[in-house]
């Protein structure tokens, strides 16, 4: 069924209803492309680094920025810091993708079904969403890596955790606005059952507010992975992340700034990026900012 | 009455005294009527009368929080449809009975191609009962044939087109499709022209009508639109107040108007009769929200001819509901 819809039946279509294609705007160009130079950074990470980011060299502790070897300088140890930089970009896009990964795949089944469900089933499992909201994320991932050991994994899961009640509350929000649609009485009174009206009617109605609410969670999750590293709960060395690169440098953040700062602009912009493609995913998709425009 | 009636003597669609009341409002009010086998009956009156809710309840799709009582029951069907779980209805619409709604704008799911949207139809109920099972190239040549069917140019392309990409007529053409993609006992169609273009009203209403006939299938057409009755209804039921006022067949019932409602209506459909400079005929008033129904006679506030008498429920004029009238003061003469 990959068809090219438009193509055949333009001829068929009654004329003063022009399909217009809209042009993407700036923040999905920008975030797009920033969030795709983070990928490309974690794969071409895969195949090629300047050096090894965890070769440990006592000859090369501590060069400088624009060091003809070491492009982005070495830290205490003589690390390569943008090989660092580049393996780190993996972490973030795991970190990303295990916690939204994990709030995606409770929360929208919980809001399809708060929505689906009798009232009373619905208005449970959305207060308990909301005690669930009251939760810090990081201190329940702190609270996870605790219990079952600090590592990246956990503490995504409970980052991912802690982000499903914002998951659950767009998708019955706007599952409840589906329901109330013709086309799903339609449905129901062309025999569909409830799981197939969830399935084929509600579902797709309401992906694009969930890949709206996945990229900001996305950015969340960099954010959160790397404040945990920070504390020392996350990624364990000697693992690159942008996180644990910034912990690390903070005994020399008076002799050697650069060493916050590369990591710090690498997290500030990937989130940034993260956030303007949710931004512009939102505008281009939500009908309900359509006459804003 | 009508011999479609006359040949099959159990009808397909059988209403007793169904009322229907979400809080303590009386939306519908012991309504009894009956749709024969093959029989296409008019359900009329103004908006706010109760037309769409009773087709909606013949349908078991009342809203949430809707209270029915009485019976309504579907050839072919064991259960009262009135009570019956979700899930033992699910098997009956689409099946037995389908409908086909106002507006084609919203009635189709914008995620999903025409086509799909015809099959799942087919797919709900294939292997369910009565039915066999399907393998996806008869559903799909189904699918094309049923959209070829209402008339759609080049159905095979477009059975792959998503419900944006199609004008209002074609959508509601595709509505038909999928109404009629299961052969139903009955069609409930609630103005299913009224949001289409004048010139595409007449061609819709023909394949509606074309298909219902090549099925045999009965047919309940809600509609203000008096002329549509006219030319498609054998007999026709006028709503007002949530309470069948008047039953009858059409020729009759247009020619010769008994309750003052049914008498207003005409009037003020009556197009011939409007003369440049001069008033168009109206019923005096609007129609109460519910709950605001005078006791007695439903019209009576709004009734040039209302006396005393009328504050009394008028009884029904005759012993078949399905021919009679419910007025104190018929037009054309005493009772």
């Amino acid at each position: 069924m990959s068809a090219q819809p438009a193509g055949p039946i333009d001829p068929t279509r009654v004329a003063g209803q022009p399909r217009v294609r809209r042009r993407p705007g700036p923040s999905l160009v920008v975030g797009g492309s920033i969030v795709a130079a983070v990928v490309l950074m974690a794969l071409l990470s895969f195949v090629w680094t300047p050096h090894d980011p965890t070769l440990v060299n006592a000859a090369a502790r501590l060069r400088d920025v624009g060091d003809p070897e070491h492009w982005l300088g070495t830290d205490k140890f003589g690390r390569d810091v943008l090989s660092q930089v580049l393996v780190g970009a993996r972490t973030t896009l795991f970190v990303g993708v295990v916690a939204v990964g994990v709030a995606g795949l409770l929360g929208v089944p919980l809001g399809v079904v708060a929505a689906m469900a009798p009232r009373w089933v619905g208005e449970t499992l959305m207060r308990a969403m909301d005690l669930l909201l009251a939760f810090p994320a990081l201190l329940l991932a702190i609270m996870f890596s605790a219990v079952y050991g600090g590592s990246t994994l956990v503490a995504m899961i409970a980052i991912g955790i802690a982000t499903v009640p914002s998951f659950a509350r767009i998708v019955r929000s706007g599952a409840l606005q589906v329901l109330s649609t013709e086309y799903v009485l339609a449905a129901r009174a062309a025999g569909r059952r409830s799981w197939g009206i969830g399935l084929r009617h509600v579902l797709p109605n309401v992906s694009s507010l969930v890949i709206v609410q996945a990229s900001v969670a996305f950015a969340i999750a960099v954010l959160a992975e790397a404040a945990l590293s920070f504390l020392g709960y996350g990624t364990p060395p000697p693992t690159p992340s942008w996180g644990r690169m910034l912990q690390e440098s903070q005994e020399l953040l008076f002799s050697a700034p650069r060493l916050a700062f590369v990591p710090g602009l690498a997290i500030a912009v990937a989130v940034l990026g993260f956030n303007l493609l949710g931004d512009g995913l939102r505008d281009r998709y939500d009908p309900r900012l359509e006459d804003r425009r | 009455m009508t011999t479609a009636a006359a040949v099959a003597p159990s009808p397909v669609l059988e209403v007793r005294g169904l009322s229907v009341s979400i809080g303590r409002h009386d939306l519908l009010h012991d309504l009894t009527f009956t749709v024969g086998r093959g029989e296409r009956v008019g359900l009329i009156g103004e908006s706010g009368s109760g037309k769409s809710l009773t087709s909606l309840a013949v349908l078991g799709l009342l809203p949430e929080g809707a209270r029915a009582t009485g019976s309504v029951r579907l050839a072919g069907v064991t259960h009262d449809v009135v009570g019956a779980s979700e899930r033992a209805m699910a098997s009956v619409r689409g099946n037995d009975v389908s409908m086909v709604f106002q507006e084609p704008m919203t009635a189709l799911n914008p995620t999903m191609r025409v086509g799909a949207q015809v099959a799942e139809t087919i797919l709900v109920h294939a292997g369910r009962g009565k039915r066999p099972g399907a393998d996806r190239a008869a559903v799909r040549q189904r699918v094309v044939a049923l959209l070829d069917q209402v008339g759609l140019p080049a159905p095979a392309e477009l059975a792959r087109a998503y419900p944006h990409q199609l004008s209002g007529g074609q959508r509601q053409r595709v509505v038909v499709a999928i109404a009629l993609a299961n052969d139903p006992e009955l069609l409930v169609c609630d103005e299913p022209t009224t949001a289409l273009d004048v010139t595409v009203q007449a061609k819709v209403l023909d394949l509606i009508v074309r298909g219902v006939e090549a099925r045999r299938s009965a047919m309940l057409f809600i509609t203000h639109d008096l002329p549509v009755v006219a030319t498609v209804c054998e007999r026709v039921l006028v709503m007002y107040g949530g309470r069948i006022v008047e039953a009858g067949p059409v020729a009759e019932v247009f020619t010769r108007p008994r309750h003052r409602y049914t008498e207003g209506l005409l009037g003020a459909s009556d197009l011939e009769g409007a003369r440049p400079g001069k008033p168009l005929t109206t019923i005096p008033g609007t129609v109460p929200p519910a709950g605001a129904f005078p006791e007695g006679c439903v019209f009576r506030t709004r009734c040039r001819h209302a006396t005393a008498e009328c504050a009394a429920p008028p009884p029904w004029s005759s012993a078949d509901p399905g021919h009679g009238h419910a007025c104190v003061h018929p037009a054309g003469g005493e009772r």
